[in-house]
């Protein structure tokens, strides 16, 4: 029978470890397939615009819905 | 004690940085190492600007005209721009650059091994490099006049 405190070390170290920045692997210029088109969280543009009136109108507020640009993260 | 070492192990793995991105003050790299076959120009005593950009990065499109200003305004004083693009596919390379009507040289960095070595942060990102070969400013994304305006200002005062 292991050391279960040596089990659960392993297993805090491993998680760690997978925080680590070595494994961030898309790099800013390897974002082409990101920021195709298909991959934006709203295709249907006139679906989006109609969805937001119904929000704003319901809830009286309006913004704050999304983020600008694309998934290139140019700029 | 294994277990030590290998959580010191562990450890440095995790501070160790990444790829080692080119900074301010470092030299920069020579491109034929990086670009190979590719017709690289002259840059010995020049002012060089390597600009990184891909067919799908908008502020890249909207960068080219302000190179092309810049080319035409610096190139006979000692200027020499150079873009690498970055796409993977060589087609959507040759269409944008096609569209783009560059005055300047473009290369094709289809394996990334330029891209590796200077690590650009964000596309588009620029190195402007003095006559000794030091790179001198990282200009990261464009902004349109004010990325002009300050990348005439970092020109005029290195050539």
């Amino acid at each position: 029978m292991r050391n279960p405190i040596r089990i659960l070390g392993g297993i805090l170290i491993l998680g760690a470890v997978s925080c680590s920045p070595h494994l961030v692997r898309v790099k800013p210029y390897e974002r082409g397939n990101l920021a195709r088109e298909v991959m934006s969280a709203e295709l249907d543009q006139l679906q989006k615009a109609m969805t937001e009136h119904a929000y704003f109108s319901r809830e009286a507020s309006s913004g704050g819905g999304g983020v600008g640009g694309g998934g290139c993260g140019c700029n | 004690m294994k277990t030590r070492i290998l959580i010191a192990l562990l450890g440095i793995g995790w501070l160790a940085p990444g790829a080692m991105a080119l900074e301010v003050g470092d030299k920069m790299p020579a491109l034929g190492g990086l670009l190979p076959g590719a017709s690289i120009p002259g840059t010995s005593g020049k002012v060089v600007l390597v600009d990184f950009w891909a067919s799908w990065c908008g502020p890249c499109k909207q960068s080219f005209p302000a190179l092309n200003r810049l080319h035409d305004k610096y190139a006979a004083k000692g200027l020499v721009i150079i873009g690498i693009g970055v796409d993977d596919k060589a087609e959507d390379y040759k269409k944008f650059a096609g569209k783009m009507g560059a005055k300047f040289p473009l290369i094709h960095d289809a394996a990334h091994k330029a891209a590796d070595k200077f690590a650009p942060p964000s596309m588009p990102t620029s190195y402007l490099i003095d006559r000794k070969g030091g790179i001198r400013h990282i200009h990261v994304g464009f902004k349109g006049a004010k990325t002009e305006a300050e990348y005439v200002a970092k020109i005029e005062a290195l050539l």
